[in-house]
This record gives structure tokens, sequence and C-alpha cells, in this order.
């Protein structure tokens, strides 16, 4: 009953100080919508990083030689290490240098690589015309490649590239395949391939050393299982070896490392960006409390009158205690409805899926009332121990 | 109703201690006028604070119907206040935001009166004092007669056992203090008890019973002495 009258007082103080209210409110407006859109915007960032690492397949193991010349890791390894139960496929890749050159003009942004068959299914591609290398490329050298979308349309100006030549380090190359287009991750376009055979690859590098594979699980569950068998061998392998200055001469890691190291790099920056944004909420709050304590020394003798006439302190302490919860909750679901239109605004701007989580939108609106109860408490404390007779004679 | 007995309070200022009230005893039975008169710093308000239990004595025994004021603690004042007397100002005191019918209707809120009840009392109160037509104005929308009108109707709403009224016509004009004085009349006529503080003669003079006050002690019936006079008990 009393709470109903003190809500009716509040709303009607409120809304008598149009304008004052409106300014009170905007530091918690401004609070909120900076929590609650950077942390959108963060999480939004977070799953665009995950989103891309889990495109590349998150049964992906990587394993790379850091040692130089001699490298015992073989295609005969390989072939042993893909029997493994929890190993599907196996896929050297070597970087090539050279340029390629379709017609006359080069393109530069080819992404030059060697690699087997396996490669296509390790990272889930498909093929939008022709096919990928095959086992006879590989043990005939073919002079073939597949290319990457973008690569295509470089080139030669379409996607439908099969057929189509280019030159590489004196080699005429036919194109067998054209992927289809994979888009943007994290690294850059994946559409810029160039694939060549492995053992094309090289002998153009005049090398017979592997410096990297990757290797897929049956499933990701086994990836563990997986990770384990390729250090297995990596360990055999290298066991005559001694180890080199820098300690290491491989590393082995999958992607689900990968993701979880980067999506905990991505919720520490989320987390940062939100405590910076509290602070200003923080900083609405004391705004509150000034307005409250300037609307209390400007009320005394209102507050007199009231108490001359019967309210009680803890009548008076529910009024102003009330009015502030009220303005900073109005604020907060103000900056919640801005916010959700800045996120609507900012999607398509940074490209990016922005959701507001709802336990933020809940922790702003909460974080917003304690605010108002927390800076309403000390003016309307300093309210309700006014006395009455003091209260009516101050001439303000 | 009133019953106090050598009321004592004490100011210091600058180190020297001032009687507003140096012993006072007063009695004012049910259904009494009694005005109090005064010049300015001469104790009358300290005399209506201490009545109206907005402030406490800090020696003596005040007994408001006959319950000691002395013992009670802030949260008990506010009740006594709200229920039992009726404050009238000489500024009228009424809340600028709040429309006449509103500023009626708070003491009555502050008593937890339900909302029914509330509507019927304050139509009555602002009726009473022929305001019948204006309660949806706010106080600046009204004259200043009406404006104390307003607030004598707020004192009555709570039907209260004593009317307090501090100098009700000093920011009044002759006319209008006139009709308010005819209002009180009308209300000590109805029954209502009232303590009617003032400096002028006049309004004194409407009053049953006329008690003079100077430098904190009472007179009644004799003129103010001007040296070495003996105060009533």
């Amino acid at each position: 009953m009393m709470l109903y009258q003190s809500f009716k007082m509040a709303l009607k103080a409120i809304a008598g100080n149009k304008m004052r209210s409106f300014l009170t409110m905007l530091g918690v407006v401004i609070g909120v919508m900076a929590v609650v859109v950077l942390v959108a915007i963060g999480q939004g960032a977070n799953s665009s990083v995950v989103e891309s690492i889990e495109g590349m397949g998150t049964n992906l193991i990587s394993a790379n030689i850091l040692a130089r010349r001699t490298n015992p890791v073989d295609m005969d390894g390989l072939n042993e290490l893909a029997l493994n139960p929890f190993i599907e496929y196996v896929a050297p890749v070597s970087n090539v240098n050279g340029t390629v050159k379709a017609g006359n003009a080069t393109y530069d942004d080819a992404a030059l690589m060697g690699t087997t068959p396996g490669y296509e299914h390790i990272r889930g591609w498909e093929l939008a015309q022709g096919r990928f290398l095959t086992q006879p490329d590989i043990d005939n050298r073919s002079l073939v490649a597949v290319i990457g979308s973008e690569a295509a349309s470089e080139m030669y100006g379409t996607t439908r590239a099969v057929g189509e030549t280019f030159s590489l380090s004196g080699y005429t190359i036919t194109v067998v395949g054209v992927l289809q287009a994979n888009g943007n991750s994290a690294s850059g376009s994946n559409d810029n391939q160039v694939i060549i055979p492995f053992t094309l690859a090289q002998r153009l590098s005049s090398s017979t050393s592997i410096s990297s594979f990757y290797v897929s699980a049956t499933s990701s569950d086994m990836v563990e299982m997986a990770q384990t068998a390729v250090e297995r061998y990596l360990e055999k392998a290298f066991q005559n070896y001694t180890a080199n200055s820098w300690g290491t001469q491989y590393t082995v890691y999958n992607q689900t490392e990968m993701l979880d190291t980067l999506s905990e790099t991505t919720q520490t920056l989320t987390l940062m960006l939100g405590g910076i944004a509290a602070i200003s909420l923080l900083v609405g709050g004391i705004g509150i409390m000034n307005i409250m304590l300037v609307s209390v020394s400007e009320r005394t003798r209102e507050i007199g009158i009231r108490k001359a006439i019967g309210a009680a302190r803890g009548n008076i302490l529910m009024q102003f205690l009330i009015e502030s919860l009220v303005v900073s909750l109005m604020g907060g679901v103000l900056g919640l409805l801005l916010s959700m239109a800045a996120v609507d605004f900012l999607a398509p701007v940074l490209e990016m899926t922005l959701t507001i989580p709802v336990q933020v939108a809940w922790l702003a609106i909460g974080f917003s009332v304690f605010i108002g109860v927390l800076f309403g408490m000390y003016p309307a404390n300093k309210a309700s121990r006014l006395k009455p007779i003091d209260a009516l004679h101050y001439e303000g | 109703m009133i019953d106090m007995e050598n009321v004592v309070k004490r100011y210091t200022l600058g180190g020297e201690t001032i009687y507003a009230l140096d012993h006072v005893s007063l009695h004012v039975s049910p259904g009494e006028y009694v005005a109090i008169i005064g010049p300015s710093g001469s104790g009358k308000s300290t005399l209506m604070n201490i009545i109206g239990c907005l402030d406490q004595a800090d020696g003596g025994t005040y007994l408001l119907n006959g319950r000691p004021i002395k013992k009670y603690r802030e949260r008990q004042l506010a009740r006594i206040r709200s229920q039992q007397i009726g404050f009238i100002f000489q500024g009228f005191n009424l809340l600028p935001k709040l429309s006449a019918f509103e500023n009626v209707e708070l003491p009555l809120i502050y008593q937890g009166v339900s909302a029914r009840k509330r509507r019927k009392r304050v139509r009555e109160a602002l009726e009473r004092v022929g305001l019948g037509q204006r309660m949806k104005h706010r106080p600046n929308q009204l004259s200043g007669g009406q404006q104390q009108r307003c607030a004598i109707a707020r004192a009555l709403a709570v039907q209260p056992s004593l009317i307090l009224a501090d100098e009700p016509t000093g920011n009044l004009d002759k006319k209008t203090g006139r009709e308010i004085m005819q209002v009180f009349d009308e209300l000590h006529k109805a029954g209502n008890t009232i303590v009617l503080i003032t400096h002028d003669d006049k309004v004194a003079q409407c009053a049953q019973r006329i008690i003079r006050i100077e430098d904190g002690k009472l007179y009644e019936n004799q003129e103010v002495p001007d040296d070495d006079a003996v105060p009533v008990v």
C-alpha cells in the first residue's frame, strides 16, 4: 500500500522534472549501452573466429617439422601412420616458391602448395568443377593443378577453368579442378590456392623431406588419440636425432586446442571491454547520487511539510530511494532498447552476427537497479534524517 | 487536551544560554479556542513546535491527550502528528506540484487510509472550506485565501483532536484574513479544539481565551508587566 504510494510520488517527481530526470538517466543509458554493445561485439567477434576455425575442420591435427635439413619424415612413414585406426587421412603439405603465369599475366596472390589426395578430405573441400588430385597424379608427377575459385576468376575471368593452363617454373600445368568458394577466414582468403601434386612440388623445390603434414581423426572425439599417434610416430622417427638449439624438433597441435586458445583470448577481450564500459555505468550512478543530493536540498521544505503532516522517516526514505531506483531502472531499460537498435545497425556494418546475450541484458538491468539503490541510499537517508522543524524553516 | 508543566526550551547562542521557553505551564481543554499572542522572538513559535510535536522540550512535562510526549521516538511522534494534530502554517506550506485534492489527501496517505475513504474525506474537507469547485487546481492557480483554505482542509481531513495554526492570516490581506478567521470560528462552533498563534491583537480577539507570551513566559488575563512580573503558573 505504502510502497505503491511511494511509487506514485516518485513517478510524479520524475515527471515533474522531465529534463533533469532525462539527463540523470542519460548516464545510466550510456553506461548500459556501452556494456551491452561492447559485450555483444566481443561475443560476435568470438563466434566468427570460432566459426572460421570450425570451417577448417575440428578433426584437424597439424604437425610442423622444425629440423631443417635432415628429416626422417617421409611418405612411407606417413602411409604407415595412416593405418592407425584413429586416423582417417594423412596429407603432407609443402609450400612452393614460383611464379604462376596464366597467358602473359602473373597471378601474384597465388597460395602455391603441393599435397596429396587426402588433403581434400582433411579440409572438407568441395569441388565446383572437375576433380581433385588423384593417386596416379602423385605417382606420375602429373602436370596438373586444382585451383581456388578466386584464383580461377583472377587468372581466367571465369570459375569454369578446367582445361585452362598456366606456367610455373618452366612447366606448363593444366587445371583439372576448381574448388568451391570458402569465403574469408581469420587467416585471409581461402580461395586463392593453386594446388599441385606433392611429388611435383618436391621436384620444383628439389627436396625430398616433408616439413609439415595434416592429419584428420576419424571423428572429433578421436582427436586426442589421433594426436597421440602422430606424436608417437614423430618421437620414434626423431629418436636418433639430437635435440637442436631450440629444444623441440617438431610441433603438433589440433584445431580444438587452437580454438580454445583463441576463444580464451577473445573472451578475455570481451571481459575487458565490458569492464571498461562498466566504469561508465558507475559514473552514471554517481551522476544519480549527485542529482538526488541536489534534489534533497532543493526539496528540504517539501520534506519538512511532509513530515509535519505525518510522514515518518521510512516514508521519506522510501520516496527518495524509489525515485532514484526508478530513474536508474528506466535508464537501464532505455539503454537496453537503444543497444538492441545499435546492434541491429552495427551487425551489417561490421559483417558480424551480433546478438545480445540474455544474461548480459539481465545483468545490465540488475546492475542499474543496484546502482540506483546504492547511490540513492545516501541522499534518501539524508532526506529522511532532516528534522521537520529545521526543514520547515529552511529558506531555499 | 494539552497539559504542560514547567516546560523549558533552551538554546545556546555563542556560549550564552537563552530560554526560549522559561518554565511554561499551559492547560487547554477539549473544545477550547485559545490564542497565543506575542511579538517575534517571544518564544511563540518554539511553543507551537513543542505543542505540535515537531520539537521536544528540554525540561518539564507535556501531556497530549493524557500521554507524555517526551518518551516517544521520531517514528511515534510522526504518527502522533499525523493522527492528532492538524497544522496550519503562515506560508500555507502546500506542495506546489500537487493539486488541492492531492495536498489534502497526503496526510491520509501517510495514515494509511484506504483510497475510497480518502476520496470521501478529502471531498468533505474541501467542501467545508468552500473549495469544492477547485479540487483539481494547483496551489499557484489559487488565491492566497484559497490556498489557506486548502491548508485548513488538509488539517481537517485527518479529523485531528487539535488544530494548530501559526499566523494563519500573516500572508493575507485584511479582508481575506477576516474570511479565514470566520472559518476558524465555524470550526470552533463545530467542537474543534484550536490553538492559534499570532502577533496580531485583532486576530487574537476572535479566540475564547487569550494568552500572552513574552521572553519565554506566559501571562493570562493580565497585562504583560514591564518588569518584576510574576508569571501565571
